[in-house]
Formats: C-alpha cells, structure tokens, sequence
C-alpha cells in the first residue's frame, strides 16, 4: 500500500444487515478495507462469510433488498452510501464494474452478446448506436475472442464457459472503469479456463491501470492476483496483510484452516489434506465471543465470552488479525502446521514450546 | 426449420381427418333427432321424409357418406349444406368470423394489455398493498363465470335495460366495415368481459413469471450496468418472462376463433359461437360438423404458429 495518496476505495466500518423473518442477518460487522489505484486486493472466505455482500453494496445493489446499511464507502473522494439512486447508477459499470461468478446465468440468454456489451457502452455514453456496436467488438477482440465480429452476433449459449466469462469482462470494460470488482470469476470454469481467464484479468488490469477487488473462496487464485488479501469470515474481516505475509505466515487459526484444506502439487504425497471441521455460522445467530471459537482447533473456554478486535501483529507492519491466542503462540502452531502436523499434535507441540520457553525465562 | 414446419402442418392436415371422422361419427351414431324429420316439417308422410333422405344422402352407406365429405371438403372446400336453412356451410361461417375474429383480437388486446400492466406492477412491489388488492380482484375475476359476468355488465351499462346506459347492449353489433363506430361501441361490453378472466389469469402468470425472473443472474448484471431499472424491467425482465405467456395467449386465441360460445350468446353476437349454439339446438349436423372442424383448424394453426413463434422468442430453441 502505498503511504500519502488517498486510496481509490476506502470502505470503513461497513455494515449491512438484512431483516428477514427469521431474525436480523447480519451480513457485515464493521468491515474496513481499502485498494489503491492499480492496486489488487482479494477478499478470501467461505461462502456466506459476506464477501459478495461487501462488493454489492460497494455498487449499490443491496439497496433495493431492504438492507440496513451503515459505515463509509469513500471511492474517488465520494461516499457511495450518500449517492442518490441515479448518482449511484451513473458510478455503476462506469466508474465500478462488476463480474460474476457463472457467466452463463449472468448473461441474458435472449440478447445478441454485441447487443448486450453495445449496451453496456450505451447506458454511460450518448453515443449513435452503430459506434456502441463498434466498441462492442473492439471489446471483444480486447479480450481475445477471435473473429470478434461475427461472435457479436452470437447467444450466450453458443459461447463456451470461458468465452462467455471473456465477454462478462469485455462488459465490465466497456466505460473503462477505474475499479472492477471480479466476484469468484473463475469458479465456475474449468481448470485450464481458469488460468486463462486469470492471466487475461492480470494483463487488462496493466493495460488499463485499473484497481482490482477480486472474491475467492479459493486461495490459489489470490497468491496469483492479489497484493493485498483480506481473509472474511462471519461478517468481520479476520485477518489483513499483504498477500505476500498472509500465504507465508499467516496469523489467524481461520487463514490456518483455509491454507492446509487447499491442496498443493508441491506437498509430498502423504501430507493430508485437513478440512476445517464444521460449516460456517448463521449470520442470524453468532456464536458469542470469537466467531470462529466453535470451529477453532485451538479455543479456550474464555474465547467464547471474548469479542476479538482486528489488532496490528507484533513486529509486522500492515498486518492485522482478529485472534485472542497469544502472538508467540500463533507463531509455533503455523511453524508446526507448516511442517505437515495436525492441528491438535502442532497445538500441543507449540504449548510445550511456549511452556519451556517461559521456564527458561523464569530461570534466567 | 422447414422441413419441421412442412412435418408438422402434414400432421395438422391428419389431425383435422380424424377429428372431421370423429365428429362425423359421432353425430351418427349418437342417438339425435332424425335430419330429414326435422327438415320435413311436423305432419310430413313418411314417403317425404325418404325422399328428404334421398336428397339429403343419408341413405347411402356410412363410409362413402364420409367420403363424399371429405371429397366435398378437400377438393371443393365444400362443407356441406345446413339441413335447416340449406345454406352452404362455408358461406355461413364466412359470413360469421368476422364477428368472432373481432370480438377475439379485441379482447386479446385488452387481456394482454391489462395483464401485462398489471403483472409487471405487482410482481415489482410484491407484496405492497397494490399487488394484495391486484391479485385478489384477479382472483374474483378469474371465479367469475363469463355469462354471469355478462349478464351483470348488461344490467349495470347497457344503453337499452341498463342502470347506467352507457355501452349499446346485447344484439347491437354491427359490421366493421358498415359502421366503424357502431362496431367498435357495441364490442366493448363482449371485451371487457372476454377479456376480464383471461386479463386475471395474465396477471397472475406475468406476476409469478416476472418475480422468477427478477431474480435471476442476468437482472443483477442488468443493474452492475448502470441501466435504469426501468429498463432493467421491462427490457430485460419482461422479454424473459413474457416468452410462456406468449405460448398460451396462441392457444387461447386459437380456441376463441373456434367461438366464444357464451359471450357470443350473452351479447347475442352473431359470431361462430353462436352460429354453433344455433345448430346444435337444431341438430343441424352440417353446421356443427363445419364449426367443429374450425375451431380444430384454428387450435392446429395456433400450436403451430406459437412453436414457430416460440423459436424465434427464445434462441436457444432454435439449435435444440
């Protein structure tokens, strides 16, 4: 992150929360994250953990869901919360721009693609339709849809999985905007898709300078995109850092879990894979305390009273986490699951670690 | 697509043989006046009444009597003659469509109308009071029977026993092309209540198609874009959601065409419902035989005519 210029987002104590029949989801819990300009930043999480709800609110779309919205959205000196709905309209896919996750149920199946990235440009710019038409190619031929021409004239459905996630990207770009938000874009593709569409998504970004906030549940497509990650988990961020710190040394036991569930082709044969146990929380009722404490191998009976607050990591800079285990602690436990133990054994193995080492100090 | 459409008009061509066979048969076969009796008038000699037989072909055996009728329809479109008045079917029916096809494209036009309208607002505040108060009168619309209907708008509007005389009432119809106005005025009652039910069933489905499809992926792309959500509606909500509906207002016309039997009579329109209602009183089988087959001849052509339609409407047909 670089100090002094102002950030493009800065999005600040935001909260959302849906009141449903059931009870009050509580969607966000005071999330603050920003991007710079150029900059990419991942926001990593389970499903359910808010992370699509945070980018849809950054474009004004849980507005007409009757969602209580609170915090700041600051983007370009402007806080996006106060906008009216067509001061809002005009931001939408002109200054913020969004792609979904399966881009066959995101494109409408009974529009011509050039019609629909023709009004895509349309909708920001008084421009004669033919030019719209125009640009619609030059977009497709951007992102490297061969014979751009003749698949204008084409239907969602003759487009394969990656051409058409190619033309929800080619639709983001029509208005060039200054942030794209990408939510899980490569989820529902195919393997080899995925790498293309990613390192298509790296090259348009340095082409166009664009900022990036890029959701994943997967933590293999940040380590490729982000410089900046944020790991989400029941509505709060849990845990921030450089993307470089949080897959080096990550510091929250929820981070922990995600890492050594992700599987590797670099990790010996016999490593195994450790899920993490249990399923993510109702957003309508949280568990007390830590959110995490249920599913957290290393719990003490206090962390289900305590509320962690995101707090700066001892001795590294621009790294925060919402963790109530003692930081030396944190630290023989990853050191421990790096090398392949299960949780349970590095917990044990780093308590009598941590034990010795104040024995020692005691004796000295 | 050809081919398709050759294949099926071929079917719809063996379709209305075996429904003309069966209606012939069924008239035959089904205990009903005798023709020729009732031709003869009440005191005729049995000699008459054989000679009517004669005339008439009824003496012939059942199988070639089909035959002549099928020769008569394919190579001369010849229907037959009434048994009562001995006019030619054909002639009678040309002379009663207009009628029908007035008082079924206007209605259409209102159903379709208020359906729409009214569907699009309710599925978009759902649940406001608006839409509670919509769909419970669709609900009482949809319960209503056509001719109580009828009968209750002539009471309340008709110009001649109404309590508000305002709309020219039962048997005021007039051609198009003889008055222009005294035509499109004496069809507003017929209309409205044509319309109303189907105007219900419309809203009720555009309602339930609309908020299904609002849901949808593609309506959220639709607004990330920065349309208006006027246009995120009936762009591209309503050209999604109004593609089942087109289907059944296809064949809902097509089974009108075939006469509205109720209305026609309520409003004593002289239209093919009628025309039908008329003969079947009289056992006047020519006649029942010919509306029968048209209106089987207009539900072909629909389902036909909406399958091609239905190509064009949504894409992804066209290549399954």
């Amino acid at each position: 992150m670089s100090a002094g210029a102002e950030p493009l987002l800065q999005v600040e104590d935001l909260r959302v929360e849906f009141p449903t029949e059931d009870g009050v989801v509580h969607a966000l819990d005071g999330v603050s994250y920003q991007v710079d300009r150029g900059a990419t930043l991942g926001i990593v999480g389970e499903s359910g953990s808010g992370k699509t709800v945070s980018s849809l609110t950054t474009m004004g779309l849980t507005r007409s869901q009757g969602a209580r919205i609170g915090g700041r959205i600051m983007f370009e000196g402007r806080d996006l919360l106060t906008l009216s709905e067509q001061e809002m309209r005009a931001v939408r896919g002109n200054q913020i721009a969004m792609i979904f996750q399966d881009p066959l149920s995101s494109l409408h199946p009974l529009f011509k693609i050039g019609d629909q990235l023709a009004e895509a440009v349309l909708a920001h710019r008084k421009t004669p339709k033919a030019q719209a038409r125009r640009r619609a190619v030059e977009l497709l031929e951007l992102v490297g849809i061969p014979e751009p021409q003749q698949r204008a004239q084409a239907y969602p459905h003759e487009f394969s999985g990656g051409m058409r996630q190619r033309a929800m990207i080619a639709m983001a770009l029509a208005n060039e905007p200054t942030l794209l938000i990408a939510d899980e874009p490569t989820t529902a593709l195919d393997v080899t898709v995925q790498a293309q569409i990613l390192s298509l998504m790296a090259r348009l970004q340095s082409e166009l300078g664009m900022a990036v906030v890029i959701i994943t549940h997967d933590l293999g497509v940040v380590a490729e995109m982000a410089d900046d990650i944020a790991v989400m988990y029941a509505g709060r961020i849990v845990e921030t850092a450089s993307a470089k710190l949080v897959l080096s040394a990550p510091q929250h036991p929820y981070t922990w879990g995600l890492l050594s569930s992700m599987p590797s082709l670099e990790a010996r044969r016999d490593r195994q894979l450790v899920p993490i146990p249990g399923a993510p929380p109702s957003l309508i009722h949280r568990p007390s305390g830590c959110h995490f404490h249920p599913r957290c191998p290393y719990a003490q009976p206090d962390h289900a009273r305590i509320d962690p607050r995101l707090e700066d990591v001892p001795r590294e800079p621009a790294h925060r986490v919402a963790c109530l285990l003692p930081a030396e602690q944190r630290r023989g436990i990853w050191s421990q699951l790096k090398l392949g133990l299960a949780p349970t054994e590095a917990n044990e193995l780093a308590a009598a670690q941590h034990a010795s080492a104040t024995r020692q100090e005691a004796g000295e | 697509m050809t081919s398709y459409i050759v294949r099926r008009l071929l079917w719809g061509v063996v379709l209305l043989v075996l429904v003309s066979a069966l209606t012939f048969l069924l008239f035959r076969v089904l205990p009903t006046g005798e023709p020729a009796r009732l031709r003869a008038g009440r005191f005729a000699s049995p000699k008459v009444i054989a000679e009517i037989r004669n005339d008439l072909g009824l003496n012939k055996p059942l199988i070639v009597q089909f035959w002549l009728y099928m020769k008569g329809i394919f190579l001369h479109l010849n229907l037959g003659y009434s048994y009562y008045s001995s006019a030619s079917v054909r002639s009678l029916i040309a002379d009663r469509l207009p009628a029908t096809l007035s008082l079924t494209i206007g209605a259409a036009v209102i159903w379709l109308g208020a359906g729409i309208t009214v569907g699009v607002i309710s599925a978009v505040r759902r649940r406001s009071k608006l839409d509670r108060a919509s769909m419970g009168w669709a609900l009482a619309l949809i319960s209503a029977p056509e001719y109580w209907l009828g009968l209750i708008v002539l009471y309340l509007f008709a110009a001649d026993i109404g309590k508000l005389k305002v709309f020219p009432g039962a048997g005021s119809y007039v051609g198009l092309t003889s008055d222009p106005w005294g035509w499109f005025t004496s069809l507003i009652l017929p209309w409205l209540v044509l319309a109303a039910t189907n105007a219900a069933i419309y809203a009720r489905l555009i309602r339930g198609s609309m908020i299904e499809v609002m849901g949808e992926d593609y309506i959220r792309t639709a607004r990330a874009k920065g349309l208006s959500e006027r246009r995120v509606v009936l762009r591209h909500g309503l050209r999604s959601a109004i593609n089942p509906v087109m289907t059944i207002l296809g064949l809902d016309i097509g089974v009108l065409l075939g006469g509205a039997i109720l209305v026609e009579t309520v409003f004593d329109i002289p239209g093919i419902g009628r025309l039908n209602y008329d003969a079947i009183t009289h056992s006047d089988f020519p006649i029942v035989q010919g509306t029968v087959l048209l209106a089987a001849l207009f539900i072909i052509v629909a389902n036909i005519v909406v399958d091609i339609a239905y190509a064009y409407l949504d894409p992804r047909v066209r290549f399954s």
